[in-house]
Order: structure tokens, then sequence, then C-alpha cells
């Protein structure tokens, strides 16, 4: 299969690599995924009030959201919540992760590793609903409705999203380069920090993120966790939804969408800039 | 065999492997796994005039999923919309997950295969979609496939259909929603199971005259299953238990049994069902899960 995107003088490999109709459905796959998501965006612009006819090019939508408290609000809410719950969930994914790995393989390990990955089995629905009879009682027994049960409901079910990828990163890792670094009288810590540290970077990072994209697009349990007044971008959303819709939904998405892409690229030249 | 001293030193080790979990696991016990235990004991007792429970022992939520008082006999009946929603759930999450993988394996492959360079910036595609919200992504196939949308507006200006086809509302439309927003959940792992592959083995097949086929079949598939059995995880328990895109494209009609759930807690007001309905959801992943787990390690017997 003839593919113009590749240089001439490529190797052997990816000639052999290529399986018949996989691009096809590869590109198929890459326009379905975007053309909502552009319509989506250019509806964004739409200067009629209602999102079925097309009025003309306007940014009214974008200013009336900008000028959104409750938009504010909720956006600021959503970040602090992601960026407290990936923090606690990475840290003690990555402990956990250093904890189940690398060992002889001990008793209680699977139970560790089923307990750690539970949030997966579990569809969100029931998780939230279980958050919800628990934590109603809480809040009814101690009087605090603070952000504190949304930031560690979802810490727990981003633990799993870091751990995955830290663990696969500490599997894969050579474990000579630590034996060589005992043997060279490193100590532990100095070997730690020197040689695994450094190596399994790249796992906690991506751990890091996973968590992090993880509840920022979290709906369920926000929805069904927070008390009044804690809308995230989320459920912000998910309310207005309920509503007569306006292109104000689609200008916070496309806003939101933006600073997604920003982000990534960000991270993108970051990684790249670690890798050399 | 092994001295006094290589003895201490495993203990240690497994002593600091329990510790290291320690924080992980005391989370996920307060947030995650305490409170489903809970909603076990919420299933067994009855249903709260105003919501919540009272402390009295009942079986009234577990036979409310497949048995309901009849308004004018007072008779239980068959609660045949329940079992419809049981139903329409377990069947739209296998097509999900099959269409995600027929259509996510090609992608993955595709991307894993290119130049380096390439690759990074088709997997930066792909990961766009996974990061973007799944309520925004939802709400932009919305806009595709509504009576106004994209997909009719460009039909109707064509000439090729004359009304618009109406999907919106309808288990396709539910279907087209998941299958959207939880492929890029199939193509990650499946990608990176695809990365680790030696493409040395496929010059090995094609050299020992296999047919592609045979290649795929014999070498490539084996050797990615556990990306494979990790997607379709990523996309099967999330679509049985999907709430949010049930509830944006099937307009509240098409329930799937998340939404069942959730009414149970808002106007139904009756929590034990809700939790006795939570329960049988998990049981069904549960019993998915076992089954696949299963059925993969047999595959893997079979080939040694």
């Amino acid at each position: 299969m003839a593919n113009p995107s590749l240089k001439p003088q490529r190797k052997r490999a990816f000639s052999v690599a290529n399986l018949p109709g996989f691009t096809t459905i590869a590109i198929v796959a890459f326009v379905a995924l975007y053309l909502p998501i552009i319509t989506l965006a250019a509806y964004s612009f739409n200067a009629s009030q209602s999102v079925a006819v097309w009025g003309g090019f306007s940014l009214d939508w974008y200013a009336k959201a900008w000028a959104n408290d409750q938009v504010k609000d909720a956006t600021v809410r959503s970040l602090i919540i992601a960026v407290s719950a990936s923090l606690i969930a990475t840290a003690v994914a990555t402990m956990a992760a250093l904890g189940t790995t690398r060992r002889r393989s001990f008793k209680g390990q699977t139970f560790i590793y089923v307990v750690i990955n539970q949030p997966l089995m579990v569809p969100e629905i029931v998780s939230a609903v279980a958050l919800l009879i628990f934590f109603s009682s809480i809040k009814v027994a101690t009087g605090y409705t603070g952000l504190g049960y949304l930031i560690i409901a979802h810490a727990a079910f981003c633990i799993p999203f870091a751990y995955l990828p830290i663990r696969a990163r500490l599997e894969g890792m050579d474990l000579s380069l630590e034996t060589a670094a005992a043997d060279l009288y490193a100590t532990p810590w100095q070997t730690f920090r020197k040689v695994t540290l450094p190596i399994l970077a790249p796992g906690v990072m991506a751990g890091a993120m996973l968590a992090f994209v993880i509840s920022l697009d979290d709906v369920v349990i926000t929805e069904f966790v927070k008390s009044g007044g804690q809308d995230t971008l989320p459920t912000y959303m998910l309310g207005q939804m309920r509503r007569q819709l306006t292109p104000e939904i689609n200008a916070i998405s496309s806003m939101l969408l933006a600073l997604t892409v920003v982000l990534l690229t960000l991270f993108f030249l970051l990684t790249r800039k670690n890798d050399q | 065999m092994s001295s006094p001293a290589e003895q201490a030193q495993i203990a240690q080790s497994v002593r600091n492997g329990w510790l290291l979990s320690t924080p992980a696991l005391i989370v996920l016990a307060f947030a995650s796994l305490g409170p489903l235990i809970i909603v076990i004991v919420y299933s067994f007792l009855a249903p709260g005039k105003y919501g919540n429970v009272e402390w009295a022992f009942s079986l009234s939520g577990w036979r409310g999923i497949i048995y309901t008082k009849d308004i004018f006999s007072d008779e239980y009946v068959l609660a045949d919309a329940h079992l419809a929603i049981f139903w329409r759930s377990i069947k739209l999450s296998f097509l999900t997950t099959l269409t995600t993988f027929a259509v996510g394996f090609p992608t993955a492959w595709f991307i894993a295969t290119r130049a380096p360079k390439a690759r990074a910036m088709w997997l930066f595609l792909i990961t766009i979609p996974f990061w973007t919200n799944l309520l925004i992504r939802t709400y932009a196939i919305n806009e595709v496939i509504r009576n106004e949308g994209l997909m009719n507006t460009v039909l109707l200006k064509l000439g090729l259909i004359t009304q618009p086809i109406v999907i919106i509302y309808t288990d396709i439309a539910v279907f087209i929603g998941m299958t959207y927003v939880y492929l890029p959940l199939m193509v990650l792992p499946l990608f990176a199971a695809i990365d680790r592959f030696d493409m040395k083995l496929l010059e090995a097949g094609y050299d020992l005259y296999a047919s592609r086929w045979q290649v795929l079949r014999r070498v490539i598939l084996p050797i990615v299953k556990p990306g494979i059995i990790a997607g379709s995880i990523l996309v099967f328990v999330p679509s049985l238990g999907a709430y949010v895109t049930p509830r944006v494209l099937g307009g509240g009609k098409q329930m799937m049994i998340g939404n069942l759930i959730d009414l149970q807690f808002g106007q139904g007001r009756n929590w034990p069902l809700g939790a006795a309905l939570s329960m049988t959801l998990l049981m069904i992943v549960t019993i998915a899960l076992l089954i696949y787990v299963r059925y993969a390690n047999k595959e893997t017997g079979g080939h040694g």
C-alpha cells in the first residue's frame, strides 16, 4: 500500500509492517475523530441564537461565556480539584508501584494489585452512587461540605491511571543497572535517586498527566458527590444541556479544547527535550 | 538453602512492599472500596419515604429489579422496562467494544509503524480526543448526527435524502456516540503493545512463507494480546456503566443501566433499588471480566 507521507529511503521493516486496508481504516478513523470536534468549534462562532441555524460569524458567545461568573468559578474549581487529586494519586501510586515490582513476589501482592485497580473494574456510576451514600452521611455527621470530598474521590479513581504507566515503566526496567550501581557502592537511596528515578520519570509524568486528565474529564462521580454550588466545568455544562442549547456551550467547549491542545503541545515539547 | 541473613532480607523486602503500598490502599479504602461495601448493605434495606433508607432488613430493592408492583391489582409483575434496559446496555457495550477494536487496531498499527517523527505527530492527534472532555466529545458527535446537524445538512444539500435521517435519541445514536468517545481508550493500549512489538518477527514470518493473514493471526495478535485485553476492558467497562452518553444522545428515552440507577437516587427516590441495581451492574461487569480473563488464558495455553 502506497503511503505518500513516508520518505523514499524508509527502512525495510516499514514495508513489511504494512497490512492491507489498515492505512485506509486509520485515516477514516482520524477524520471521524476530528470532524465532530471541528463542527463543534465552528458553531461556537455562530451569530444565531439557535444551535441549528447558521447566522454568520460572531464572537458574541465567547464574550458571554467570559463574562459568566458561574463559568469562571467552575473552571477554577475544576483546576483545583484536578491538580490536588492528580498530585495525591501520583505520589501514592509511585510508592505503590515501587512496592509491588522488582522484588520477590510476596503474599498479598495480588491483593494490593486488585485493590489498586479496583476503580477500573467498577463502573463509574456504581462508584458515584457508593460515594453519594457514604459521603452524604459524613456530611450530615461532620457538617463539613467543602471540596475535600471531591478531591479525595477524584484521587481514588485516579490512582490506577497513575499506577499502571509507572508500573509498566518499572517492569520494563533493566535490573542490572541498579545491581551495577549497588556493586559500585552506591547506597540504596543514591541508587534510587540517580538510577531508578531518572529512568522512572517518564512513567511518573505519564501517570500524573493521565490522572490530571481523568480528573478534569470527570462528570459522573462529581455530579453525585458535589454539594450545592460546587459545579465543576463538566457538571455545569451537563446542567446547561438540560436547558435550551445555545452556542455558549460550544464556546466553552472550544476554549477547553484550545486549552487541551496548548497543554498537550507543551507536554510533547517538554518530553522531546528530555529524551535528547 | 537460604541463610538467616537472606531470609531477613526477604522479610524486609516484603515489609517495604506493604509499607510503600499502604498510602494508596488507605485512599482507596476510604473513597472507593469502603463505600462499595456500604452499597451492598443499602441494597438490603427498606426505602425511606423521601429518599435515603430505613434501617430495616428488606429484599424489596433486589425484588424491584425484576418484579414491579402493578398499580391497579397490587400484584407483582415482571418489570419489562428494567429487563429491556439491561439487555440494551449489554448489547450496546458489546457492539461498542467490537467496533472500537475493529477500527482501533488498524489505527494503532498505523501509528506504531510510522517513522519516528510522523509517529509522534499521529500519536499527538489521537491523544487530543483522548484528552478532550467526554462530555464535549458527546456533545460534538451530537452536533453531527442530530436532525439539523452536519450529516443531515450535507446529505440534504447534496440531494441524497429529502427527509433528515432521524438517529438522535435512538439506540444507534447511543452506539455511535459510545464508539466515538471510547475509541481513543482502545487505540492507546493497543499502540503501547504494538510499539513494543519487534517488527523483525514479521520478516521471520514472511521468510517462512506465512501469508499476511497468518502473520496477523499467528504472530501479531498473540504478542499484542495484553494490549487487546487492556483496550477491551477500558472500553467495555465504561460502556456498560455509561451515563453521560445515553443521557445526552438517548434523550432520556433510550436509558441504559446507569441512567436507571440515577433515576432511583433522583425522582425514583428508591435508594435500595438503586443500590441493588448498582450491585447487579457490578456483577455483570465482574462476570464479563472473568469470562474474558479465562478465555484469554485458554488462548495462551493453546499456543504453548
